[in-house]
């Protein structure tokens, strides 16, 4: 089997982080906290984290909140819930939770719950269970989760439950790993995985393996690294991540490297990008390779990081 | 990327008198910035200029211009989208005309990035200015859309709200026959079917629609055994009433066949399994398909544990979920027992 390339991952992240010609860069300049997210968490599970200048990754993230309390994806940047929770994973990651006005940030996140439960993104209205799950995840993590109403935001995960036991963006949508990963990862933290067929979806989850055995994340479509995470992370949730075939798992992600020049790739010889080089590190540190920092298959962060915030030091 | 192509025809916007008065605002990326971005120049002027106006939140025609040029540069840009409906809004501009000019983005912009929040987001809002009448348009946007990829899950999550919210459900259960005429693997066609059955209005009800379903489904299962999708549906059609599952012959009949021809029948078996653990009484020809399929040591013993053998053997990466199938069935089998109210019955 061949081996987790950690120093050329490392030196990839560092140096696109830094980048100033890439086209790449120029058009992910408005999710440049997600980026941020992805490219320090990684770091962090190979135990790197101290290679980053903390303070000025802080003081540019701080740049990105608005009156509201919100986030945005960069400076000068609408706020959104997708980037509040980035820079609130970040935060965590470096301890400093406490750099925030909490109480203001979860009232810009409870102020986005419908009527029905549900969660705009942002003032614009779009409803997704991806923001149910970032509310829910930021909360927890703020400790301010009592700010919602956590029944309502349950039953509408619950209404977005499938036939086959899976979950969509909306309620009828088509089940796909990552809105899975979302509904599963929101119902662990409010306590109401009761609510999931964990056999069901169980089996429709380990049915995302294929030959090369790499994971899928919807029947009939092409295994991605991606789903290392969304399929994994959720299996473990509901206790059933012995129903694939992890020996296969960690030969298709350690096959998707690029192990001349780092990072990894959605798939093996394609183009490598930060996003799944964060995926394939998390989905490697769920299946326990060996040298990486655990992670929180909820939360997406370091079980250190989550440990400290919700046990102290 | 073929939208940079057409710098050589761009009018940089120091030079357009119409922005003569509007002074560029450059990126700020903090006095020590950590990830300093480099931009090709028409990138950055169009975005100095957008920054301008949007800090003056002036909405305006040329307001207007300036998002569609950053947004042809860059679609993924969620403010710039943001800005251009307060401006839509402030001018009460034609939203027919959006309409078109959202086409003209996704047709424009390179093979993947229609697959971006902010584009369908937009289309939404605008559609749903529009009102009704917009109904027919967007599920002929969709269609186009799922012409070149029938199982882009943006366009299938606007359909479907394009139904709810605006209508037109008439053609949509042959829409998606169509598509599985097309690609009998799409698994986002068979969940539109399901959520036509389940929630026209014009149809009624997945109960009136069962019988022609399962019809239906057995067919696409007879073509490919081993298309993971329409063994579902089968399920989904008889979710919460196992028991009908259990007791119609077409479900037991299409299983026998698949076993009997010993190719693809992962999935008949799996069925199969379901269905002994749910009080199916297996006629012996259906033994004999599963005799048939294992090793000689098998007749005679418990169906269900020859069937958890042979999947476990010809399904091996699902292994333990086939091994941990086959300990939970004596609880399974007593729990239907008990359901049926014939406990005391010796098997």
């Amino acid at each position: 089997m061949g081996e987790l390339a950690v120093e050329k991952h490392v030196k990839f992240i560092l140096t696109i982080e830094k980048e100033k010609d890439s086209f790449e860069s120029v058009v992910m300049e408005h999710i440049r906290l997600n980026g941020a997210y992805w490219a320090l968490t990684t770091l962090d599970i190979l135990g790197k984290l101290n290679t980053v200048d903390q303070d000025e990754v802080i003081s540019w993230m701080m740049q990105c909140q608005h009156e509201s309390g919100g986030f945005g994806g960069n400076i000068g940047h609408d706020p959104h819930l997708l980037y509040t929770l980035s820079a609130i994973q970040v935060l965590a990651l470096f301890d400093k939770i406490d750099a925030l006005d909490i109480d203001k940030v979860s009232n810009y996140i409870a102020g986005l719950q419908n009527n029905d439960g549900s969660f705009s993104g942002d003032m614009w209205g779009e409803i997704d269970t991806r923001f149910s799950c970032v509310a829910i995840l930021s909360l927890a993590l703020l400790k301010r989760l009592d700010k919602i109403n956590v029944e309502k935001a349950v039953n509408y995960i619950v209404s977005c439950k499938n036939l086959d036991g899976g979950f969509g963006c909306t309620p009828g949508a088509e089940s796909h790993a990552g809105q899975i990963f979302c509904c599963v990862a929101a119902l662990a933290v409010t306590g109401s995985l009761h609510h999931v067929d964990k056999d069901l979806l169980g089996w429709w989850l380990c049915e995302r393996q294929v030959k090369s055995g790499g994971l899928n994340g919807r029947p009939e479509k092409l295994p991605d690294v991606c789903y290392s995470w969304w399929v994994l992370s959720s299996l473990i949730m509901i206790d059933r991540v012995h129903w694939i075939d992890k020996e296969k798992l960690i030969k298709f992600i350690l096959d998707c490297q690029d192990k001349e020049n780092g990072g990894i790739s959605d798939r093996p010889e394609d183009a490598v990008d930060v996003f799944h080089t964060y995926f394939g590190v998390a989905g490697l540190s769920l299946l326990e390779y060996p040298g990486l920092k655990a992670i929180d298959p909820a939360y997406a962060l370091p079980v250190d990081v989550v440990n400290r915030i919700f046990f102290g030091r | 990327m073929d939208v940079l192509q057409k710098s050589s025809e761009r009018i940089p916007l120091s030079q357009r008198p119409e922005y003569a008065d509007v002074k560029p605002v450059p990126q700020d990326d903090g006095p020590n910035p950590i990830v300093p971005i480099s931009y090709t120049d028409e990138f950055r002027e169009t975005m100095d200029y957008f920054r301008a106006i949007y800090v003056a939140d002036e909405r305006s025609l040329r307001a207007l211009q300036l998002t569609t040029e950053a947004i042809k540069l860059n679609p993924g840009n969620y403010t710039v989208w943001q800005f251009r409906r307060l401006v839509l809004e402030a001018l009460n501009a034609d939203m027919n005309k959006e309409l078109d000019f959202v086409d003209g983005i996704v047709e424009g912009i390179v093979e993947g990035n229609s697959k971006n929040y902010q584009i369908w987001h937009h289309r939404r809002w605008v559609a749903e200015n529009l009102g009704t009448d917009a109904s027919t348009r967007e599920l002929e946007f969709t269609k186009t859309i799922l012409s070149k990829d029938a199982k882009h899950y943006h366009a299938w999550s606007h359909r479907q709200w394009v139904l709810q919210a605006l209508g037109g459900w008439k053609d949509e259960l042959t829409y998606c026959e169509l598509l599985l005429k097309d690609d009998i693997f799409n698994n986002s066609a068979w969940n539109q079917r399901y959520f036509v059955v389940t929630r026209s209005p014009l149809l009624g009800g997945l109960g009136a629609m069962r019988e022609s379903e399962v019809t239906c489904t057995v067919n696409a299962i007879m073509e490919h055994p081993e298309n993971e999708s329409p063994w579902r549906y089968l399920r989904g059609l008889y979710r919460n009433d196992t028991h009908a599952l259990v007791k119609d012959p077409q479900v037991a009949s299409v299983c026998l066949k698949i076993l009997t021809a010993k190719n693809n029948y992962v999935h008949a078996l799996s069925m199969l399994l379901d269905l002994l653990c749910h009080g199916f009484q297996p006629s012996l020809e259906i033994r004999n398909a599963v005799y048939g399929l294992s090793d000689s040591g098998a007749q005679g013993s418990d169906l269900v544990k020859v069937v958890c053998s042979i999947l476990e053997l010809v399904d091996p990466m699902r292994a333990n979920y086939w091994k941990w199938r086959r300990n939970i069935v004596p609880a399974q089998a007593a729990q239907c027992l008990k359901d049926d109210g014939l406990t005391g019955l010796s098997l």
